[in-house]
């Protein structure tokens, strides 16, 4: 019967090192160490997660340097392209402009050479007028000494405008 | 009867060594071999002796001696002296204070001091037979007076403080490491038990009780998980610290299961108790003329602290009378005929080993289902209504 009558010196004593161990342990055990483990795993959270941020920045970081970098390339390329487009521009605007000075200089000389020329022939034509009143001076002061031959000259010079 | 003396001392001494062995099976085959060598010696001695009124008595005290069932009891009860080893006629025996309260006087005394004749001393005695054996009463001779009420540190008690300083010791230790050591991963002892710790808070705490009100509990809850699984473990080594049936005795298991009926009712909400009175779910004429339901969740109030004590104590009691029983078995065959005792040796030790193993086990899940279940009785007095 011993064994399954509870002795009540030991319900008292059980009672008493219970109560004293849960105080005890409660204060100078579980709270520092519940509250060891907490923060222990709010650090190891806080730590994977910021690790986790690092790494995401530095991707980040890297993604944008990649980017820097090809926006550079093509920029160079750019640059380079729009250079030998430049340089393409100006020769042929060069060329352009030097085939329509030539043009210019070619067609003003060939004015000049026109305008000499006609100058020259206006004069010509002076001078030979000249000679040719001149000479037709000479001749008709010569010629028209008798009225016959006045008369037959006059006709004769009328019939030429005529024709003409 | 000097002979029995020693062979009854020399069963307890062989019953200390088997014990050892279920956990060192080595220590086993150095001692156990002389030691039933001089038991068998014993038993040839004690031949030629037998045609006297002697001998027939000393059959009959053999008879009385070699009872398994009081072996077994008496390894299994509480005891006034702590009985520690004994090797031939060496026997360490440590006697406990007696604390008496009687008729309004206290009464302190060394249980050392029943070591007489009578087993009495200033009026009381601790009978070793009868119906009172292993109590302590007023003499006999005396008229019957108030009850007498023991309060005596006994092996249980001793057991329960050993066990509550080593917690002390543990955890405050480790407490100091955690400290020591913040945001650092736990060493040494500090790494063995730290899974417990947070098995605990995880997997009974936070799933029993909830995420919001777990943290208030866990003090009560880690402190009866360690205290069981401790004694559970103590109580399966044979030697000094342990070796008492701390988990395995009532009164114990009833103080604690006592805690977390308490714990349970003072904590319950209104919607605990309405759920008791109204009970939802069932139809209304179990509970309107006759309140069958509402009786039924009352005495399941009581039952549940109940059945964690019967539960605990129980399993553990078992455990031990099992082992027990083996190691009488060694002594009942070796009675009959040595060699047999020495082959059933063989298939009890072995048997033992076993038993020790599965005892291991259910320290911890005695430890854990006692816990658990407090656990879940918390979590169902302080559920939170569902809100439909």
């Amino acid at each position: 019967m011993e064994l399954i009558t509870p002795g009540l010196g030991l319900i008292f004593w059980m009672t008493l090192v219970f109560l004293a161990l849960l105080y005890l342990l409660k204060k100078f055990a579980w709270k520092p160490i519940l509250k060891a483990l907490k923060d222990r795993e709010d650090a190891i959270t806080d730590a994977l997660s910021s690790a986790d941020k690092a790494k995401e920045e530095m991707k980040q970081l890297q993604f944008s340097n990649e980017q820097l970098l090809t926006e550079a390339k093509n920029e160079r390329d750019n640059i380079l392209n729009e250079a030998r487009k430049i340089k393409e521009k100006i020769i042929d605007e060069a060329r352009q402009k030097a085939g329509e000075e030539a043009g210019h200089i070619t067609a003003s000389a060939l004015e000049n050479i026109r305008n000499e020329k006609m100058a020259a022939l206006t004069e010509l034509k002076n001078e030979v007028g000249q000679l040719s009143l001149e000479i037709a001076k000479k001749i008709l002061q010569r010629e028209l000494s008798d009225p016959k031959k006045q008369q037959e000259f006059a006709s004769q010079l009328l019939d030429e405008i005529n024709l003409n | 009867m000097i002979s029995v003396g020693i062979m009854r001392r020399h069963l307890k001494s062989v019953t200390t060594f088997i014990f050892r062995t279920a956990i060192l099976v080595l220590v086993f085959f150095l001692f156990q071999i002389p030691g039933s060598t001089a038991s068998a010696q014993d038993n040839v001695n004690l031949v030629p002796a037998s045609d006297s009124a002697f001998a027939k008595e000393h059959k009959q005290k053999k008879a009385e001696s070699f009872n398994p069932g009081d072996m077994i009891m008496e390894h299994v009860v509480d005891n006034h002296e702590w009985h520690i080893l004994e090797i031939g006629h060496f026997e360490l025996t440590v006697p406990l204070p007696v604390i008496l309260y009687y008729d309004g006087k206290l009464y302190t005394f060394c249980s050392s001091r029943f070591h007489n004749e009578e087993h009495a001393y200033q009026g009381f005695s601790l009978p070793e037979a009868g119906p009172d054996k292993g109590k302590i009463v007023r003499t006999s001779a005396i008229p019957a007076g108030p009850k007498v009420y023991d309060f005596s540190i006994t092996k249980t008690v001793l057991a329960i403080m050993i066990s509550a300083l080593l917690m002390l010791l543990i955890f405050i230790s480790i407490a100091r490491a955690y400290a020591n050591n913040r945001n650092k991963a736990p060493k040494g002892i500090q790494s063995m038990l730290e899974p417990l710790i947070i098995f605990i808070r995880d997997d009974i705490a936070k799933s029993s009780i909830g995420e919001k009100k777990y943290e208030k509990y866990m003090p009560y809850l880690l402190t009866i998980f360690f205290f069981i699984f401790l004694n559970n473990i103590l109580g399966l080594i044979p030697i000094f610290p342990g070796g008492a049936n701390v988990t395995g005795n009532i009164a114990v298991t009833m103080v604690m299961a006592v805690f977390t009926f308490i714990l349970t009712t003072v904590n319950g909400n209104m919607h605990y108790w309405v759920d008791i009175v109204n009970t939802p779910g069932v139809p209304w004429w179990l509970k309107l003329p006759l309140p069958l339901m509402p009786i039924v969740e009352i005495i399941g109030i009581i039952t549940k602290p109940f059945v964690l004590m019967v539960r605990l104590f129980a399993n553990i009691t078992a455990g031990h009378i099992i082992a027990l029983g083996f190691i009488s078995l060694i002594f009942i065959f070796g009675a009959m005929n040595a060699a047999l005792g020495y082959g059933v040796s063989v298939v009890s030790v072995a048997f033992m080993i076993f038993m020790n193993l599965l005892e291991l086990l259910v320290a911890f899940i005695q430890a854990y289902v006692f816990t658990l279940l407090s656990a879940l009785y918390f979590g169902l007095a302080t559920i939170e209504p569902e809100h439909h």
